[in-house]
């Protein structure tokens, strides 16, 4: 079923009757050609990819709960590309290529809205920074303008400009970025890769992963046994658990970022703001609440909720840059769980067993990734090499020290991201 | 969420500084080769559930103090100084 506006007038002008469920709900077969463990972003855009690109449709996507539940239901939904290091650079700037893209190949409104990202800074060091940043964002082909005190202030004059710890000096403004719908991307790809016959397997949870002579021959689930010789693992948030049953121990830890959404408000903030001085960052949902956050509480958990602590500082820093919120009431707060990884960029990799494959360690930036890693993992998984915009990815980087992507310059090590 | 200092008594977890695992405890020694150092900085086990990590006391008393502490629902169980854990 494709969906048009000339489909939309038509079911409104017929009692809404016409709508059929978006995907199948499959039994899970005993074989598939390829078993993706998550139901998530990353995991249905993989099963999209592998059957899109690669003609891969026996393939199974498995989920312990519903599909898209885990944080993409529940991120900031910020999509952009202004990555300073080699190896992170190339693979978000194809990230939001496919973004542009989306809407048209799923055939599904993900609501991509490019308004536009400002990253305020507030000294001459952090001008100078951002001048290197904004020229590494034009080299990689995407865009990067410098703007002055005045050139933001035209663009977002309710900032507080007159701070005394944090004036502003400029901004450097990011026009392809913006947000998207995000339960619509996991929808959309779902849709998408269902339409292909890949099998959405819900209410599915994987046990066991089932390894003989080092080589994966299936998975042990809640609903039976899978044969399969390839398996991804891409369970961001609970990467830990899964790998484990493989014998792994990750780089990672796990920590909880909260985010916060106010009741909904008229149009007032046009584009992303980011105020990272304060740890703070702010939009506007198409709804109109204003959906903003912080930094991680720093400290490991898995308790999707956050401390008041931290919830205390993200206000106050939003009521340092932009005072006029103040009387905006907070909705709900929620939090998320990260994987963090020691050097803060992601892993998309082969594993030491044969067929096994990672998608894991997306810090707080997995949702920008969603298109871009489901396209490299999908490559990964089916032809054995690691496609040309993630191969900076890898997992033994930590160990050999080579290629460590360490975007804040802090040191490869966990407590620092 | 409330941390009991073994010297300070019970404090705001603002007071506190979070270094990580407690793995810091055990460190390999310096020859005992990369595969361990690698495993020892960079690997965790990161528990859902019951873990022991490590916190200074920093704007109190400045002890070393290792957590017991449950990561799914912030329940602080237990406070030793770090000093006084056997390695």
């Amino acid at each position: 079923m494709g969906y048009s506006g000339f489909k939309v007038i038509k079911e409104g002008l017929f009692g809404q009757k016409g709508w059929r469920p978006v995907w199948r709900n499959p039994e899970p077969k005993s074989e598939y050609d390829a078993i993706i463990i998550g139901g998530g972003g990353h995991g249905l855009s993989t099963a999209y990819y592998l059957a899109k690109n690669h003609g891969m449709t026996n393939i199974a996507v498995l989920e312990k709960g519903d599909l898209g539940s885990g944080n993409i239901g529940r991120n900031t939904t910020i999509v952009r590309a202004n990555y300073f290091l080699p190896g992170n650079s190339e693979f978000y700037s194809h990230s939001l290529k496919l973004w542009e893209g989306m809407e048209q190949d799923l055939n599904y409104n993900t609501m991509m809205s490019q308004r536009g990202i400002i990253n305020l800074f507030h000294s001459d060091g952090q001008r100078d920074a951002f001048v290197r940043r904004g020229n590494a964002m034009v080299n990689q082909g995407d865009d990067a303008i410098l703007l002055d005190r005045e050139g933001v202030r035209n663009l977002v004059p309710y900032l507080d400009f007159e701070n005394t710890r944090f004036p502003i000096y400029g901004g450097l403004y990011h026009p392809r970025g913006g947000s998207a719908r995000h339960d619509a991307v996991a929808w959309g790809y779902a849709r998408g890769a269902d339409q292909r016959g890949v099998d959405l397997i819900q209410q599915c949870e994987v046990t066991g992963i089932d390894i003989t002579a080092g080589k994966v021959t299936g998975v042990q689930t809640t609903r039976g046994v899978i044969k399969t010789k390839k398996v991804a693992i891409v369970t961001a948030g609970r990467s830990g658990q899964v790998a484990a049953m493989a014998g792994m121990r990750l780089p990672i830890e796990s920590h909880v970022l909260q985010a916060f959404v106010t009741e909904g408000l008229k149009p007032v903030i046009d584009h992303v703001i980011s105020f990272g001085m304060g740890h703070f960052y702010i939009s506007q949902s198409d709804k109109g609440g204003l959906v903003f956050g912080g930094d991680l509480d720093f400290y490991a958990s898995y308790a999707q909720r956050g401390n008041l602590p931290m919830k205390e500082h993200v206000m106050e820093a939003g009521m340092t840059l932009m005072p006029m919120i103040g009387k905006a009431k907070v909705l709900r707060s929620w939090g998320g769980i990260m994987d963090m990884t020691p050097d803060g960029s992601p892993i998309i990799d082969k594993t030491p067993t044969d067929g096994l494959f990672l998608d894991c360690g997306w810090c707080y930036g997995g949702f920008k990734a969603v298109p871009a890693s489901g396209w490299a993992l999908a490559h990964l998984m089916a032809t054995g090499e690691s496609h040309e915009t993630a191969a900076g990815f890898r997992l033994d980087r930590f160990r050999d020290g080579v290629g460590l992507m360490d975007e804040e310059g802090t040191g490869a090590q966990h407590n620092l991201h | 969420m409330r941390i009991t200092c073994p010297l300070c008594g019970e404090r705001d977890r603002r007071e506190f500084y979070y270094v990580g695992d407690a793995v810091a405890l055990r460190r390999p020694s310096p020859d005992a080769g990369e595969a361990a150092w690698d495993d020892y900085i960079h690997n965790r086990d990161n528990p859902a559930g019951d873990t022991q990590d490590l916190w200074q006391h920093e704007a109190g008393c400045g002890a070393w103090v290792v957590v017991d502490r449950n990561t799914v629902t912030h329940a602080v169980n237990n406070v030793t100084l770090a000093a006084k854990v056997t390695r």
